[in-house]
């Protein structure tokens, strides 16, 4: 089993009337990973879960679990189950017979049931509340019992749709991390969608980024953040600075670009792209880097005088607006790293500075 | 209790301080209730009088209802009228549940004109639907004949048939409430847990929108026992429903019998309510 991939998607479409939901999307998720569909609400990524539950199919394309196709096999007939963003508890059932129920229809018998629904309810630390119904419990509760209801039928995958979306903040890291944990306890491949990038980060062996219906990155969460391929990937990643511009040079895997305002910035670029086309530097705040005029030593890089223009000062971070010139501004993030009340210790605004731009710390993106 | 906990707790009516709102307020709930119940009370209380006309006050007695067990008409009608109430709701749930499944569930062409014409019943004038089923019978029966040369006559079957006609549309009324109010989210829940069709019909659906369907249940049976106009029209001689019965004798004379079996009446009307509610409130 470990060579075929538990999902499989092959150039797959949905089209709802005339415009497709999820265009020509191709997928390999592996046992056991911790995959995210990630992206902006209306991106496709629920249509695609939905249609690995096989609550939709397909217009056209393939999709596989476990190397089987799914063309004509109905939701009831899938090993997968999904933990759904509303949780969609059975309100007339108890905690311990909403659990109960896949098992159910599996027809095992009842001496095997009872010890699997209580040992899936120990796993999200519910045992104690197995009696109650549905909305005598919190969100948080609710949730990890949706989570037992789809992992008691050791399914080949769980598909999570937003599931930590109704969730209050703290708590929601809270899950974030106990899913984690959960996901390396029982070792099933984890299919979860969200549009939280922080989320997708913090939990996911690998990410695929969709927007309008198509998968414009897959990577690890690492590689989305400090390599995306495309804009849309690094804007809705994090926070960046983007500069417009033209390319005028590539070699070795750099590019360099100039800027209307004649800014000349290089920066890594994932594709080599050919001199005069028009290209995008992206680099992240915290990727700058900002010295006072004294400060500044012997650089590597061409260091650009700015004046500082706005200070926020968020207690791990301070958050710098730098001026370049009349039309350009760029954010700029330093962490705080020693402690101190000295105001010199920090940058005000109105301190003329000098700005550095490290080619390795920079992207040139295709338009 | 100490006068402040009770400034805070209660509201001024309640309190017992005489307010002008609070009493006015008060006297109007009692008038409303009285003219809604005082008739029904009086009803009661002369069920039970030795008046022989069932209108004065002259002593306790428990004879009517003993009488009116003793009396074969009045219990044939009884019957008659619980056989058709029954069979009626049965057959109107079922159907209406059906309709009001597939009327909430499925995208169809005509839809809205047959939504349109299943509420037709609920607003017609029932004179109007007595007449048209009736004219509809006897054009029925004179095509068995033609066909096969049967004579038929009007009877149970016919009125039975006739109440399910007008029960049905109340029954789809009061079951798609309940189907929108369903979440279908979870028959998917259902579905990806494994069940199929069936399964999550029994096991999810029908279990969850039971009080919409138990109360369009009620309703039939209660409007199938109280009807007057269509039954009078469709039962044939000699199979008289309770109403027509009640109807007929009350033309002579209202006599404490008639108040009895009226009394009974309300008493089966108030215990289904009772026991709907009680099952409603088990889940």
């Amino acid at each position: 089993m470990s060579d075929t991939p538990a999902i499989e998607l092959r150039d797959v479409i949905k089209r709802f009337g005339e415009t497709p939901a999820v265009d020509r999307v191709s997928l390999q998720i592996g046992d056991g990973e911790f995959f995210s569909l990630l992206g902006p609400s209306g991106c496709g990524k629920t249509t695609t879960l939905r249609m690995i539950a096989g609550f939709e199919y397909p217009s056209s394309g393939e999709m596989l679990i476990h190397g089987r196709s799914m063309a004509t096999i109905p939701p009831h007939r899938r090993p997968v189950n999904t933990v759904f963003q509303s949780y969609a508890l059975f309100p007339h059932m108890s905690v311990e017979q909403n659990v109960a129920f896949g098992l159910q229809m599996q027809r095992l018998p009842k001496q095997e049931i009872a010890p699997r629904v209580s040992e899936a309810l120990e796993l999200v630390r519910l045992g104690h509340l197995a009696q109650r119904r549905p909305n005598q419990l919190s969100g948080g509760q609710q949730q990890r019992v949706a989570l037992a209801r789809a992992l008691v039928n050791q399914p080949e995958v769980l598909l999570l749709d937003e599931p930590l979306g109704a969730l209050d903040q703290k708590l929601r890291k809270e899950m974030q991390l106990e899913l984690k944990s959960l996901q390396h306890r029982v070792g099933i491949t984890f299919i979860f969608v969200t549009h939280d990038q922080e989320e997708a980060l913090t939990m996911s062996d690998r990410i695929a980024v969709m927007n309008q219906g198509k998968v414009l990155q897959v990577g690890s969460p690492t590689e989305i953040y400090e390599r995306p391929t495309c804009r849309f990937v690094a804007d809705f990643i994090g926070e960046t600075n983007f500069i417009d511009g033209e390319v005028v040079e590539s070699d070795g895997g750099y590019s360099s670009i100039v800027t209307p305002d004649g800014l000349r910035l290089r920066g890594l670029a994932p594709r080599t792209l050919p001199a005069g086309s028009a290209a995008t530097l992206s680099i992240r705040p915290e990727k700058l880097r900002l010295t006072t005029l004294e400060q500044a030593g012997p650089e590597q890089v061409a260091a650009l005088p700015v004046s500082v223009e706005l200070v926020s000062y968020i207690g791990s971070d301070t958050r710098i607006t730098v001026r370049l010139n009349e039309q350009r501004t760029l954010d700029v993030w330093e962490q705080n790293r020693r402690s101190t009340l000295d105001r010199n210790a920090y940058w005000q605004p109105g301190e003329q500075a000098l700005l550095f731009c490290p080619p390795d710390n920079a992207l040139v993106l295709a338009e | 209790m100490s006068q402040t906990a009770n400034r805070v707790t209660t509201p001024a009516i309640e309190r017992g301080r005489l307010t002008w709102s609070g009493v006015s307020l008060s006297l109007h709930a009692v008038l409303i209730y009285l003219f809604l119940y005082l008739p029904i009370l009086v009803l009661i209380i002369f069920s039970f009088t030795r008046d022989a006309f069932g209108v004065r006050w002259t002593g306790f007695t428990l004879d009517w209802y003993v009488r009116l067990f003793n009396d074969e008409r009045l219990m044939g009608a009884s019957v008659n009228t619980l056989l058709v109430a029954s069979v009626s709701t049965l057959v109107s749930t079922i159907l209406g549940t059906l309709m009001a499944m597939a009327m909430e569930r499925y995208q169809f062409r005509g839809r809205e004109g047959v939504e349109a014409l299943i509420y037709l019943p609920v607003v017609v004038p029932e004179i109007v639907m007595a007449v048209a089923l009736l004219a509809f019978s006897a054009l029925v029966f004179d095509l068995i004949n033609a066909l096969t040369g049967q004579v038929l006559r009007r009877n149970l079957t016919t009125v039975t048939i006739a109440h399910i006609a007008f029960n049905m549309s109340f029954v789809v009324v009061v079951v798609r409430t309940s189907l929108r109010h369903f979440d279908r989210r979870l028959e998917e829940a259902a579905a990806d847990l494994g069940a199929d069709s069936w399964q999550t019909f029994w096991r999810v659906t029908f279990p969850l929108i039971l009080p919409g369907i138990i109360g369009g249940a009620l309703m039939a049976f209660t409007l199938s026992l109280d009807d007057f106009v269509i039954s009078l029209f469709l039962s044939g001689p000699g199979t008289s429903l309770l109403p027509v019965e009640v109807y007929s004798r009350v033309r002579r004379a209202i006599t404490p019998e008639i108040n009895a079996i009226s009394t009974l009446m309300l008493l089966l009307s108030i215990t289904l309510v009772l026991l709907s509610q009680l099952l409603q409130r088990r889940r």
